[in-house]
């Protein structure tokens, strides 16, 4: 017997994007292994967004293949709804459903999608917005809570579905300052317990604490991907120290 | 805070208050002195209006024939019981082309080539609807299909004008909801859909609910259109509030009837009205105190 690899929990091969005539995403390869928190880093359009949005199927893909703790999601004929399910995800701008109460947010897919009755999904929902110490706003509209706690709720929305893959789009940057860290000390909590994570982030410190390894985009290729403590103390592509050059001149990492 | 259903914030929220402008609070003697003004300037407007009206050489001939007391309380009752009729065809339209208009916007917002057949019969059929004049459509529907004569087929005109009005109306419903739909910004629908919901599950726990809030003033606004046009069917021979009067114009020779259906509208109406502006105007405060 090989001695056993940790099976991938994502897996990307050749991934090709384009809006139009602009190619967005140029051919990306990147594994991710069970367990693993990979950060994306790289200057705004360099693609992590979309790269994000592709993994959902938020976007359909022009070329390469996505594969899923085994299974290839961007084949012919899958059942799309049945994959979401596993992946989820968490936007810039929250996104939460803002006609609804923030139980209904959290509890909506699991009752519907899931079939879970009301009040099992609801005492779940109470649960995790538990976790997040939110449980008392349970009954709140999202416009009455801060952006840091939808941002939070938003997170516990995607975790009730259970996902094998959580991809987080620069969840942090639409908050005051004051605001990231609760929102960054949740995530670092979700690895600790070891959520599978693809993180689209500005927040260097952070990538650099929490990450496997980062990723650094740039014009919708991976340029180089590498631990953190050598991606940002000894990064081997020039475009890469020209972008950390620039993020450490505006005084984020 | 002040007072008074006459207060210029009140008139704003109503819909009358002038345009909405940078709304500064009134100190309250200028508050009473703006209320005056309008008072003053309203009564001076409508008292020509109404010297110019009865001084005109005609008038008394023309107050007996339009504005007959007598025959205007005597008729009151009989067109108000015909508008009975006006009331359950719109109570039922109303439901009806809520339904009918939902569908259509929906199948015209189904994405993607295979659809394309149902979104093709969705907008033909309310460019159709909201060409042809609806007096056209209600003769056509309510003459012509029972003139067929198929066998099981009602030949009701109440039904067939009902149909008529339904049919017209939800074309221009549907179009209120597509835009309503349309307003809901499409992060709504990729947080839906990224849950794992299928697009209907999206449409229906998130995007409809958010565009149905956003519409109801415009809806409102087209069911003002639809309780006028209940009338229409009276050129089918329903006895309704039209019809009614045209019975009493003829018996009294005296067009006040005509007078009391318009009564009638104006009561039912005018509520309905307010309350439209009343919804636009909460929800603009709310959206203003969000951001």
């Amino acid at each position: 017997m090989t001695a056993s690899v940790p099976r991938a929990a994502l897996g990307i091969e050749g991934l090709h994007k384009s809006f139009g005539d602009l190619e967005v995403l140029r051919g990306i390869d990147l594994d991710l292994a069970e367990h693993e928190v990979v950060c994306l880093i790289g200057s705004s359009g360099s693609g992590k967004s979309t790269l994000l949005r592709c993994i959902n199927l938020l976007e359909p893909i022009d070329a390469g293949r996505i594969v899923v703790e085994g299974d290839e999601i961007t084949a012919t004929g899958v059942d799309v709804d049945r994959i979401r399910r596993r992946i989820g995800i968490v936007f810039q701008a929250f996104n939460l459903f803002p006609h609804m109460s923030v139980l209904a947010n959290v509890s909506l897919a699991p009752r519907k999608v899931l079939g879970l009755g009301r009040a099992e999904a609801e005492a779940r929902a109470t649960e995790l917005l538990d976790r997040i110490g939110l449980a008392d706003k349970r009954n709140d509209y999202p416009d009455r809570l801060s952006g840091g706690q939808q941002q939070r709720v938003a997170i516990v929305r995607a975790l009730a579905m259970q996902p094998d893959l959580l991809l987080l789009d620069e969840i942090t940057s639409a908050l005051d300052p004051e605001l990231v860290a609760e929102v960054l000390n949740l995530i670092r909590e979700l690895a600790g317990n070891g959520m599978t994570m693809l993180i689209a982030t500005h927040e260097m410190g952070f990538a650099r604490e929490i990450a496997n390894r980062v990723c650094f985009l740039d014009a919708g290729r991976i340029l180089e991907i590498a631990p953190p403590a050598e991606m940002f103390s000894a990064p081997r592509e020039e475009r890469t120290r020209q972008f950390l050059q620039r993020v450490i001149d505006a005084g984020r990492l | 805070m002040t007072g008074g259903p006459l207060d210029p914030g009140h008139l704003i929220d109503l819909g009358i208050g002038g345009p909405r402008r940078i709304r500064r609070r009134l100190p309250p003697g200028e508050a009473v002195r703006s209320t005056l003004i309008a008072l003053v300037s309203t009564a001076v407007v409508f008292g020509l209006l109404a010297i110019a009206v009865t001084s005109s050489p005609n008038w008394a001939d023309v107050q007996d024939k339009f504005f007959n007391g007598a025959i205007f309380s005597r008729s009151l009752p009989k067109i108000v019981e015909a508008f009975g009729t006006n009331v359950a065809m719109f109570l039922i339209a109303e439901v009806l082309t809520l339904i009918l208009g939902l569908v259509l916007a929906i199948l015209r917002g189904l994405p993607g080539p295979v659809f394309f057949p149902l979104r093709l019969i969705a907008t033909v059929y309310v460019d159709f609807f909201r060409a042809v004049p609806g007096l056209l459509i209600v003769a056509l529907l309510g003459f012509g299909i029972p003139g067929l004569g198929i066998e099981g087929v009602p030949g009701d005109p109440f039904l067939w004008g009902l149909v008529a009005l339904t049919l017209v109306y939800a074309a221009y419903v549907s179009e209120v909801y597509r835009a309503g739909i349309e307003s809901v910004h499409w992060s709504q629908e990729a947080a839906a859909r990224s849950l794992g919901l299928n697009r209907l599950q999206a449409l229906r726990y998130v995007i409809v609910p958010q565009a149905v809030r956003r519409v109801i003033p415009p809806l409102l606004n087209d069911f003002i259109g639809l309780q006028k046009d209940t009338v229409l069917v009276s050129t089918l021979g329903v006895v309704e509030i039209f019809r009614e009067s045209q019975i009493l114009k003829q018996a009294a020779f005296n067009f006040t009837p005509y007078l009391d259906v318009a009564l009638v509208f104006v009561v039912i109406t005018i509520p309905l009205a307010r309350l439209t502006d009343w919804l636009v105007a909460r929800d603009r405060a709310r959206h203003a105190s969000n951001r």
